[in-house]
């Protein structure tokens, strides 16, 4: 293992940490809900009366994020490198998954972990170790 | 009832703008976070780090309410089982989310930047999460 101090950002990854969990404090405090993007996602495919419009307001707000960055700065980079055929691989599986799951990197992962659910710690190792492995398998076994 | 959606919006602004700082947002720093055995940039440890204090505080402060401080029901996951269901589904979205570097959050901010990747991304995540649903919902087979 190399640590690449170059790309290595702990303030701006710290900051931004403590963002999303100031958005994940407001969501159980005020709406008392966990900020979970693939179970607030999910539930808009098998819309229940009553329980549409907080969704559909919390996705818009994330999707409307780099809107409102854009009055103030530019968009710091979002690099792609997968193609086509490999997104909608890995789109899919995340979709599947994630529901079958019950949670992704926010639900388990951040709000998970903060109310120390076992559930959750053993549900975040299982997608860690997993994407450790893809990552290595891809790039260093497989790939380049 | 407003003040729930209006603070459903600035949730999800303040999240996604909490991926746009922390770097989340960009699939290749993802990747280098998650490539332990090339040249590894630690950073996202920190973005974890960064949400879990704060989240401890929030979720010690709501154990054992009942309601929000707005007075909405708390809605905390009641299930305690370590069943094949977590795990299977946890170990395969590590695998989609190793292969593209997108979790469903980022997806969705990159998509709100317009990316043309992100959005073909989040198209095949939420035919996903519809097949899931179809899954679900099929009547189980009698064999």
């Amino acid at each position: 293992m190399t640590i690449d101090w170059a790309a290595f950002t702990p303030w701006a990854a710290l900051g931004g940490g403590v963002l999303i969990g100031i958005a994940a404090a407001m969501f159980i405090l005020i709406n008392g809900r966990i900020a979970g993007i693939s179970g607030i996602l999910g539930g808009l495919l098998t819309p229940q009366k009553g329980d549409i419009l907080w969704r559909a307001l919390f996705i818009g707000g994330m999707v409307l994020a780099p809107s409102a960055w854009l009055l103030f700065a530019d968009l710091p980079t979002i690099q792609i490198d997968a193609d086509y055929p490999l997104l909608i691989i890995a789109g899919l599986l995340v979709g599947i998954s994630t529901r079958y799951g019950a949670g992704c990197t926010s639900g388990h992962g951040v709000c998970g972990i903060s109310r120390m659910s076992p559930r959750s710690i053993v549900a975040t190792l299982s997608f860690m170790a997993t994407g450790f492995i893809t990552v290595f398998v891809v790039r260093h076994v497989i790939g380049a | 009832m407003n003040k729930y959606f209006v603070s459903a919006f600035v949730t999800g602004l303040i999240f996604g703008i909490g991926l746009l700082v922390s770097g989340m947002a960009n699939p290749d720093k993802v990747l280098s976070f998650l490539d332990l055995a090339g040249a590894w940039d630690p950073s996202l440890a920190f973005v974890m780090g960064g949400a879990i204090v704060v989240g401890v505080i929030a979720f010690t402060f709501v154990r054992g309410r009942t309601h929000s401080l707005l007075g909405a029901p708390l809605k905390l996951p009641t299930k305690k089982d370590l069943d094949s269901r977590l795990i299977m589904g946890s170990l395969g979205f590590g695998i989609g989310w190793g292969l593209a570097g997108f979790c469903p959050g980022p997806a969705l901010v990159a998509f709100g930047a317009g990316e043309m990747k992100a959005i073909v991304f989040v198209v095949a995540m939420l035919a996903g999460m519809g097949i899931f649903e179809l899954l679900e919902r099929r009547p189980k087979a009698t064999a």
